[in-house]
């Protein structure tokens, strides 16, 4: 959490590999909303996440960052039990993720659900209560005013009787934010939720993340667009595989993290854009060539 | 008329209908989560558990037979789960696996125990292209009981299967037991196809799945309305072909009835408002000639902005016409906006913006502009 953690050797001790929890680890820390020890995450032989730690304190606006294939999908899916590591643990609020499902709340890239299922904006919003519904109860009128109250916060009041294939795709990504406002929960993981949208409503989605870590919430967010990273995000979490950083943003968002995630992929970034003075290294001097990178990223 | 009101051809109407029914609602959310096919599999993974009922315990009953049908398309089902979850191999071919590989071992069943006079009186070839003559009484109540059964599991997992088959990641993230409501969906369609079994037959009972789905899917954009008229479908083209089978002699009973289904998807594809051919292409015409009569109207405007007379004046209809490119000459687009009062004839060979067609400008530059300002 210092800024400039030293990679830990990327060594799997035995029983962490065979998917036992590391009971020397197994207290909780107050305070921390997610815990995140030895995660490791293989598609059939390829590693996706390799011995991942992270601990994320409550209350924080965090960014994952990192290239192509660096895992930040799998990182949250791994934290909301969608993707079954091959060892490691996710804690939410101390305690195992299926434990502390009410706590959580899940927005999905925009991409992954079919967009022409015959439904209206109000109903996919109306999902984020079925979790504290229950069996066998329909959702009913207090429900329903919960998510017409949740579309009202994302701008989109107007659009409840909307079909769902006629939305735009930042109009797709606030129902979906509203469908999570809904569940009104203490963490929020969002897989890329700026991801096309334009720049009014990346303005009003940022607006109601603050707004949600202003009242002691979490919100883990998958980001994509390095520049605006210091002026969103409080917290940062570099990834490439392994942790490269994370941490407050003014400690964990420097060129030398940068380069280690990226490669010689951030030549792009002037020193300027970063806010980080010029005496530093310009980030595209250190760029290294990608094959210098490990064997194991690809 | 009369021959059709008796008793067995109400019978069959009745069982035709829930078998329909039940279908064409189970199959809305197959289509919807793109399984068309998982019916296709199950229907012929089917037919070996249906023999080997009647080898095992050579009865002739419907429910004995059927119950081995149930067990042999689940079966075969959760086979092509276990490939493509631990192989490679991908769905779709773990799919057309299953199927040729149960359907050739119940062929080979059928064959062998064909060759014995009994057998071939307990009529087992009729599940094969079905025979709506054959449904009996109890038979129709034992549908009745399992359509019961079906529609109130329902509707006691009703938002759970909608999310299923909308977002399944997002109701794991809700906690939601998503692989048991898959396995007990896939149950449902199971018993679905096993009631067609006898009147539609293993070939063709996956269009019984598919066809009124995706016909009801052209109708409406709600899930409930779908899956309602889903069932109306289903229903509707089982009474129609059961009846019209036993009516004409030498109509089998499963196409027919899967050609009127295919019908009423013929019919919705094109016909249906709003997401139908004819009306997808009447909205494309209508675009095509609102963008004709706009650009004409935009081109009319900056002409005349271009003067700074305030005395009204005309343009030709050349000069429209060299502002304008492809969809043909402007003559005839002026003429349209003339009868809609948005411009009018100045002279004989000008023409010139009404007020009304003014306004309208003026109202397409305004929207233009506040679209940029605000978003999408």
């Amino acid at each position: 959490m210092d800024g400039s953690p030293g990679i830990k050797p990327h060594v799997v001790s035995a029983e962490a590999a065979a998917g036992e929890p590391d009971s020397t680890t197994a207290t909780p820390s107050p305070g921390l909303a997610i815990e995140v020890s030895d995660l490791t995450v293989a598609y059939h032989d390829r590693p996706v996440l390799w011995d991942v730690d992270l601990e994320v304190p409550a209350g924080v606006l965090m960014a994952v960052a990192g290239p192509n294939g660096a895992g930040k999908t799998t990182l949250i899916k791994s934290m909301l039990g969608l993707v079954k590591p091959a060892a490691g643990r996710v804690l939410i609020h101390g305690a195992p993720y299926r434990e502390q499902r009410t706590l959580t709340a899940y927005v999905p890239q925009r991409g992954s659900v079919d967009w022409d299922f015959p439904t209206q904006v109000l109903d996919v919003v109306m999902m984020g209560t079925y979790g504290k519904l229950g069996w066998l109860r329909r959702p009913g009128e207090k429900q329903r005013e919960q998510a017409m109250h949740c579309l009202d916060r994302v701008g989109m009041a107007d659009f409840w009787r909307r079909q769902i294939s006629h939305l735009s795709g930042g109009q797709q990504q606030r129902v979906f934010l509203a469908r999570a406002l809904a569940q009104d929960a203490q963490v929020y993981l969002m897989d890329e939720p700026l991801q096309g949208v334009d720049a009014t409503t990346e303005r009003a989605i940022i607006d109601i993340l603050r707004e949600l870590r202003g009242q002691g919430r979490t919100v883990v967010v998958v980001h994509h667009d390095l520049q605006s990273i210091p002026e969103y995000f409080d917290w940062l979490t570099l990834l490439n595989v392994r942790r490269i950083a994370s941490g407050p943003v003014e400690s964990a968002f420097t060129p030398e993290n940068l380069r280690r995630a990226y490669g010689g992929r951030v030549a792009f970034l002037s020193s300027r854009e970063t806010g980080i003075p010029e005496k530093s290294t310009a980030l595209s001097d250190v760029a290294v060539p990608p094959d210098e990178k490990p064997d194991w990223v690809r | 008329m009369l021959s059709l009101l008796n008793h067995t051809t109400v019978t069959i109407a009745l069982g035709a209908a829930i078998l329909g029914a039940v279908s064409g609602s189970l199959g809305s959310f197959a289509v919807l989560r793109r399984q068309s096919l998982v019916g296709d599999a199950i229907s012929h993974a089917a037919l070996p558990g249906l023999v080997a009922a009647y080898i095992l315990t050579g009865a002739k009953s419907s429910l004995v037979l059927l119950t081995g049908a149930a067990v042999a398309g689940l079966l075969g089902m959760l086979i092509v789960m276990l490939i493509s979850n631990t192989s490679r191999v991908k769905f779709d071919s773990a799919l057309g696996l299953v199927l040729s590989v149960f359907f050739g071992l119940g062929l080979v069943l059928l064959t062998w125990i064909q060759k014995k006079p009994e057998a071939a009186m307990a009529g087992l070839d009729r599940f094969l292209f079905g025979q709506a003559a054959a449904l009996l009484r109890r038979d129709v109540w034992m549908f009745a009981c399992v359509a019961a059964v079906v529609f109130s599991l329902l509707a006691a997992f009703w938002k759970e299967f909608k999310i299923l088959a909308f977002d399944r990641d997002y109701g794991v993230s809700l906690g939601m037991p998503m692989r048991s409501l898959d396995i007990i969906l896939t149950g449902l369609v199971t018993v679905a196809i096993v009631l067609g079994l006898q009147t539609v037959g293993v070939v063709l009972m996956s269009a019984m799945i598919v066809a009124p789905a995706a016909a009801a899917r052209q109708w409406t954009n709600r899930l409930g309305r779908m899956v309602l008229l889903a069932g109306l479908f289903g229903a509707g083209s089982g009474v129609a072909g059961a009846v019209a089978s036993t009516a004409i002699q030498r109509l089998p009973t499963g196409p027919t009835i899967v050609l009127i289904a295919g019908f009423v998807v013929l019919v919705s594809v094109t016909a249906a408002p709003r997401r139908g051919l004819i009306a997808e292409a009447l909205r494309r015409r209508h675009n095509r000639q609102k963008l004709r009569l706009d650009a004409v109207l935009c081109d009319l405007f900056e002409l005349e902005s271009q003067h700074e007379l305030a005395t009204p004046h005309g343009h030709t209809a050349q000069a429209i016409q060299a502002m304008s490119f492809g969809e043909g000459p402007v003559d005839k687009t002026l003429a349209e906006l003339e009868s809609r009062d948005l411009a009018a004839r100045f002279g004989s060979e000008r023409w010139t913006l009404t007020g009304k067609g003014r306004q309208r400008v003026e109202r397409m530059i305004h929207k233009l502009e506040s679209g940029n300002r605000h978003e999408e």
